[in-house]
């Protein structure tokens, strides 16, 4: 079977994800992602949706397009409010953060405010972080899944929104984050990790047909290797076919 | 960050000062609204496009007030309107635009890449924060969230030493605002106040702030009240002017009555997508500066309208139709 970026996205996000544990979840691909992995391999994980949701069961046909609307809730199990469902992922009740990215530095750094150097006057306005500078300071690891862009994978972020590892080395500790940090960046070329050391951006995994060169062409900053850069396993056709019903709109796994 | 927002001493002494009846709250949009000021500081309930105080939002602007600061954790369509019709000059939230198939705001971008208003950012969790702190009546929480990231210095958070392990903590500032804007599902007329489905950031808001106006989709009996007081969320006494404004969220959606209009939402960007900022005028002359009541402005969307939005929830939810404003919508 064939599938395009977002669906590749999708279903190496889900593979990340542990039975018998509990995830944060974007809405979009994030989510998706985290269906799929509850419908397919951990039917005992949690989802957790910033808009102050436990447990939903997302319903095909009825994607959520935010993080509090009725359709982020339905079949939810507890409806605990925003401030408390951050809370439980602040007492380390949440396993893992699932969250996108505008621009990413070599650090894993999430930037979703402002584009240019004066925050009061910026160049272009983004959204703003949401729930995602929490995610990424209270949960016990984030997973980063992103487009591989060489726009959004760039040196140095213009604003910090999300931190990960800071500047490297213990720079995360030092500011008082002392728990989590980001573990893996999924992309659409390939999986990311981080040297255990300095906290730069190392290259894992490779998605089939894709070369490290490639990987490298399309990052704005020098990556690290692994000793041994694995090769993914493509989506399965039982993956697809899983992943397509619950977006049959395709409203986030797009044409 | 205005020193004033966690004065817990000056917010006690307010509040010491102010009648706390459990009286009639029952009142008119005009007469409620008509206590917001130039210049105050507005905190909305809700969040996104859930249980927006629309009614009430609506009526603020009819009144030309200025000068306002908008504090809300997702800032939505209510906050484009704010802005395109001059009324504030500062909004404090965690993110703003609509929902991932509409894009960035081009009225976020607008205003604020232009320096018009000042957009005060902080994370989800920390506002929410600082609206309990308020709610608490204390000038800060200790948390482990928004530390090493460039939005301490945005608002100007601080840290503190923990005095038994000494790490360092965020000290979440409270936020004790003018004025609070919910709207809640139902209410009795004391203004006892129950709210379905997801509670937001409601009840802390409404103890935070200096004075408390209410929509509700329904006027309950005492008696109902006094049957379910486990559901009551807020206390008349906390209440100042209570409104009947059944769909008064709309077009965002009130948990289990009515879901948000998409249809809406993508009409009123494209309409920003062909003509800029200009469109979200002429949105404001059609749907708030001219229709003068609640009533006349959902007449504009129609009964049609209102009642497929009412079923929608009703499958989502599995809720019943809710009370009788949203089942004679729907008859």
């Amino acid at each position: 079977m064939t599938f395009n970026a977002a669906e590749l996205l999708a279903v190496i996000a889900a593979r990340q994800l542990r039975d018998d544990t509990t995830v944060f979840a974007g809405v979009g691909v994030p989510l998706l992602a985290a269906a799929l992995a509850k419908r397919r391999h951990a039917p005992r994980l949690t989802m957790v949706i910033e808009g102050g949701i436990i447990g939903p069961e997302i319903a095909p046909g009825r994607l959520p397009v935010s993080t509090n609307e009725m359709r982020a809730g339905h079949r939810a199990t507890m409806l605990p409010g925003i401030t408390d469902a951050f809370l439980f992922a602040q007492r380390g009740f949440v396993d893992v953060g699932f969250m996108g990215g505008a621009q990413i530095d070599q650090y894993g750094n999430i930037n979703t405010s402002v584009l240019g150097p004066d925050y009061w006057h910026p160049k272009v306005r983004l959204p703003g972080t949401g729930g995602a500078n929490d995610i990424a300071s209270l949960c016990r690891e984030v997973i980063i899944v992103t487009p591989h862009e060489k726009r959004r994978f760039i040196e140095r972020v213009d604003f910090v929104t999300s931190p990960a590892w800071l500047r490297g080395d213990g720079s995360r500790r030092a500011a008082g984050l002392l728990f989590g940090g980001v573990s893996r960046v999924v992309t659409t070329l390939g999986i990311l990790g981080f040297d255990a050391d300095s906290k730069r951006m190392r290259i894992e995994a490779t998605h089939p047909g894709v070369s490290v060169d490639t990987l490298r062409q399309n990052t704005g900053f020098s990556l690290l290797e692994a000793p041994r850069v694995e090769v993914t396993e493509p989506p399965s056709d039982e993956e697809l076919e899983m992943l397509r019903a619950l977006d049959p709109e395709r409203r986030f796994l797009g044409a | 960050m205005n020193p004033v927002e966690y004065d817990f001493i000056g917010a006690r002494q307010r509040l010491e000062a102010k009648p706390k009846s459990a009286g009639e709250k029952l009142t008119s949009l005009e007469d409620a609204v008509a206590r917001v000021k130039d210049g105050d500081h507005l905190s909305v309930g809700g969040c996104l496009f859930s249980r927006t105080p629309m009614a009430l939002l609506r009526e603020i602007l009819r009144h030309r007030r200025r000068a306002l600061t908008l504090s809300r954790n997702l800032t939505c369509t209510e906050g484009e309107l704010f802005m395109a019709a001059g009324a504030v000059t500062r909004v404090v939230t965690a993110w703003m635009s609509i929902g991932l198939p509409w894009g960035v705001s081009k009225i976020l971008r607008h205003y604020v890449e232009s320096g018009a208003v000042a957009l005060e950012e902080w994370s989800h969790l920390a506002l929410g924060l600082r609206f309990r702190a308020g709610a608490m009546g204390v000038p800060f929480l200790p948390a482990l969230t928004m530390l090493g990231s460039d939005l301490v210095g945005v608002g100007g958070l601080k840290t503190v030493q923990d005095p038994y392990t000494g790490e360092t903590l965020a000290a979440v500032p409270a936020l004790f605002p003018d004025v609070a804007l919910l709207h809640v599902h139902r209410a009795d007329r004391f203004g006892n106040c129950q709210i379905d489905g997801y509670p937001h950031m409601d009840a802390d808001i409404a103890r935070a702030a200096t004075t408390v106006l209410v929509t509700t989709e329904e006027i309950v009996s005492e008696e109902e009240t006094r049957r379910y007081p486990d559901r009551t969320v807020i206390p008349g006494f906390v209440v100042d002017a209570l409104v009947l404004a059944p769909f008064g969220s709309f077009p965002h959606e009130c948990y289990g009555l009515y879901e948000a209009d998409y249809d809406h939402f993508a009409e009123y960007t494209a309409a920003i997508d062909a003509r800029g900022p200009a469109a979200v005028g002429e949105y404001l002359e059609r749907y708030v500066y001219g229709p003068p009541t609640w009533n006349d402005y959902l007449d504009l969307f129609g009964g049609e309208r209102l009642a497929r939005q009412a079923k929608r929830a009703a499958e989502l939810t599995g809720a019943s139709l809710g009370p009788p404003s949203v089942r004679a919508a729907l008859a």
